[in-house]
């Protein structure tokens, strides 16, 4: 891994067949880790949208977008600055919890306002949203009974404002 | 009115102006085969091999700056295209390649000759298509030559499924482009070229570091009024050899590892680097950290990606060559009207002395073996200034690109950033096609022309008359020289055999005529009758002296201050102020 920071960005792309596979083939030709990417549809027909976590130095996110943007699918990639977009994950956790640590169970979901979606005899099953920092904390917690299995979404995002992604300006290499 | 999707293939490369594909038809493809024997304006020419087919088309494009058209078959004939798109991205040559494909039904069933070429080719093309719909086929066709050949060009592939091929659609023409994630920076900032040129106001020892964009970009004139305008002093990579003439005495000829001393080392003393549509390769950098450790940089690239991917720069502008050079060849003449033009005399006078002490140089003895280079520069003065060069890789590319003297664009092809051995017999031709009423000399190896010789059997059914002059020496000539100079001449697997295959015998059974030189007075004769020939192609034998390595130069990842001078060049007096001589 880098000695970088997490950066999170968000590419809307057209919804054309291999445009993920584009994406990532583009990572991995390059060098460049990635940490999560999510996808699905957008407001918009025909756009999908995908949300990148990648731990790199600034320069390499900067090559990064460039490289990006040189794909014929992407439309548009923005980055998003610490602080000026709402970022959320959704966990599934199946952790055990038989006999008085399900009440424990119950009362970590409860602190951390998560649903319990499923329940057997042995297991409880949560449904966790929240900022990757919230899952870690829970997650760190749930442990200490023993983790089943768990699956995660990776991070999404938006942009705090009125503004959507495509009225950003993209700083331009020009400036 | 309905017509098959094959059809509709061949009438979308007919409203491109396509004029010749190159290509080898099979199962999948046939059915764009089919339409040709009604008639076209397009000529198709059967090559031996898809390699050699992209290539073909490759030098077409270079020759020409029109796209080059290859075409093969599903399975084994994308796959053998792989090596020239991945070649055309490297060098960010327009080329447009069609590959049949398994019918749709069977796609992903493993069937005969199924490859998933789109996924192959998805890291070395620009783009590609999968075309699941004949109604799709005339736009898509549209698209890929549009990409293409705008902004950075490149290579695209279009993946054509046989039922596609074979099923009814209607043809109409495409009038539209519908890529609203495609839109190259053409226009350079003008604020970015009012900065630009006060740094070139302000520099004492500015040098233009002059990339293949500026051939691409057709802007060559635009070179000349600003390098003249400025007095600035330019270094012609590789890919961008006859960018600027190489007989005008701004003109310092090819930097980097085999680059002349003048060459590297104005990019090592300069104060400012004007690097247009260029791209810092290691080739031309060396160690990226010594790299023109004084200099300031302007780097003008239509590719933004590349704009400090390599190098810090102190002033970025993207946009098409041809509109940033002139713009910023205006501001300067505007600039140094008001203020004076600042004098270079200095700077110019040193580049002078280095040129007149450093040059290239060999030792061609009358009875001794005969030299490459010396065969380089024969094959040079009887050649006209219109002759078209095409090289391979390795050593004779390098002393081809050193020796012969460039005076315009496009009359020097050869594959740089991929360093594809086997590209000059192929791209000769695809050149010869694109420009019939030039002269077009390979100048090649013997390991490369092995690599791809069963071109000239396309040549000479086809009627495209080139000229190949081999330097054989027998071995693969430049991992022979990393060997002596690297590995402590520990010779592995570099001996080829100068005897086997005879060449000249070669050269006949191909229809093709065979010569040999073997000693230094027999060369001009040789390159005479060579160039007499008119109604086929040509392969000269020139058997030369294997131990001839190539000077000057830089190993591989260290600074160009520590160039290395062959024997020859090295000059009897020493400055201390110069880059040391090892």
């Amino acid at each position: 891994m880098s000695n970088g920071a997490m950066h999170t960005i968000s590419v809307l792309v057209e919804d054309k067949p291999g445009v993920l596979t584009r994406v990532a083939g583009l990572f991995s030709a390059r060098g460049f880790n990635i940490d999560s990417l999510a996808v699905g549809p957008t407001e918009s027909a025909g756009l999908s949208r995908m949300t990148i976590v990648v731990n790199v130095e600034s320069k390499t996110l900067e090559q990064v977008t460039k490289q990006l943007n040189k794909l014929i699918n992407v439309i548009k990639i923005l980055e998003h600055e610490a602080g000026s977009a709402v970022e959320r994950e959704l966990m599934l956790v199946k952790v055990r919890a038989s006999g008085d640590d399900r009440a424990r169970v119950m009362e970590i979901a409860e602190v951390f306002r998560v649903n319990v979606v499923d329940v057997t005899h042995t297991t409880l099953t949560l449904e966790a949203t929240g900022k990757p920092e919230k899952l870690e904390a829970l997650l760190s917690l749930l442990e200490d009974f023993g983790v089943v299995e768990l699956s995660r979404t990776g991070r999404i995002a938006l942009g705090r404002g009125e503004r959507g992604i495509r009225e950003r300006v993209l700083r331009a290499a020009n400036d | 009115m309905s017509i098959t999707g094959a059809l509709s293939v061949l009438k979308a490369l007919e409203a491109e102006g396509v004029e010749v594909v190159f290509g080898i038809p099979g199962g999948a493809s046939m059915p764009i085969y089919d339409p040709l024997v009604d008639g076209s304006t397009i000529r198709h020419i059967l090559c031996r091999h898809e390699q050699g087919a992209g290539h073909a088309a490759e030098g077409y494009a270079w020759a020409t700056g029109k796209v080059g058209v290859c075409m093969a078959t599903s399975g084994p004939g994308g796959t053998n295209l792989v090596t020239p798109i991945a070649d055309a991205k490297m060098d960010s040559v327009p080329i447009v390649a069609i590959t049949g494909q398994v019918p749709t039904p069977v796609v992903g069933n493993d069937a005969f000759q199924e490859a998933d070429i789109t996924g192959i080719t998805m890291p070395i093309t620009k783009h590609n298509f999968l075309v699941k719909d004949p109604a799709l086929i005339p736009e898509t066709v549209h698209e890929a030559f549009h990409i293409a050949s705008t902004g950075r060009p490149g290579p695209v592939l279009i993946d054509l499924p046989k039922d596609v091929l074979l099923a009814q659609t209607e043809w109409s023409a495409p009038d539209r482009i519908d890529l609203p994630g495609y839109r190259p920076t053409t226009k350079g900032n003008q604020r970015q070229i009012v900065e630009a040129v006060k740094l070139i106001m302000a520099a004492e020892r500015p040098v233009l570091y002059v990339g293949g964009g500026v051939i691409k970009a057709d802007a060559t004139d635009e070179l000349f009024r600003l390098a003249t305008a400025g007095r600035l002093p330019v270094v012609t990579t590789l890919m961008a050899r006859g960018a600027f003439p190489d007989s005008h005495e701004l003109c310092l000829g090819m930097p980097g590892m085999h680059g002349n001393y003048t060459a590297v080392t104005s990019m090592q003393r300069a104060d400012l680097l004007i690097a247009l549509g260029t791209r810092f390769d290691d080739r031309v950098t060396g160690k990226l950290a010594a790299f023109a450790p004084d200099a300031k940089v302007i780097h003008a690239d239509i590719d933004p990606a590349e704009i400090g991917k390599n190098r810090r720069v102190d002033v970025p502008i993207v946009g098409d060559a041809k509109d940033v050079i002139e713009k910023l060849a205006a501001e300067l003449e505007k600039r140094q009207a008001d203020a004076g033009a600042p004098d270079r005399s200095a700077w110019l006078g040193q580049l002078a002395d280095w040129r007149r002490r450093y040059p290239y140089r060999y030792d061609q003895q009358p009875d001794g073996p005969l030299k490459p280079q010396f065969c380089v520069e024969r094959l040079r003065d009887h050649a006209d200034e219109d002759t078209i060069v095409v090289a391979g890789v390795g050593q004779h590319q390098m002393y081809a690109s050193q020796y012969w003297a460039f005076e315009r664009p496009r009359h020097w092809i050869n594959s740089g950033g991929l360093g594809t051995m086997g590209f000059a017999v192929p791209a000769a031709m695809g050149a010869k096609v694109g420009q019939p009423g030039k002269r077009v000399v390979a100048i090649d190896g013997d390991g490369c022309f092995q690599m791809t010789a069963q071109e000239l059997a396309t040549s000479n059914t086809e009627k495209i008359p080139f000229i190949t002059a081999i330097l054989n020496n027998g071995y693969l000539g430049m991992v022979r020289q990393w060997q002596e100079l690297f590995f402590d001449e520990r010779y592995s697997g570099v001996y080829l055999n100068p005897d086997v295959p005879d060449y000249v015998k070669l050269a006949e059974a191909y229809g093709a005529v065979g010569l040999r030189a073997d000693s230094p007075e027999e060369v001009d004769a040789v390159i005479e009758k060579a160039y007499s020939v008119q109604d086929r192609s040509v392969v000269i034998d020139f058997r030369v002296d294997p131990r001839e390595m190539v000077f000057p130069m830089v190993a591989a990842g260290t600074s160009n201050d520590e160039i290395i001078l062959g024997p020859e060049q090295v000059a009897p007096t020493a400055d201390p102020t110069e880059a040391p001589i090892v």
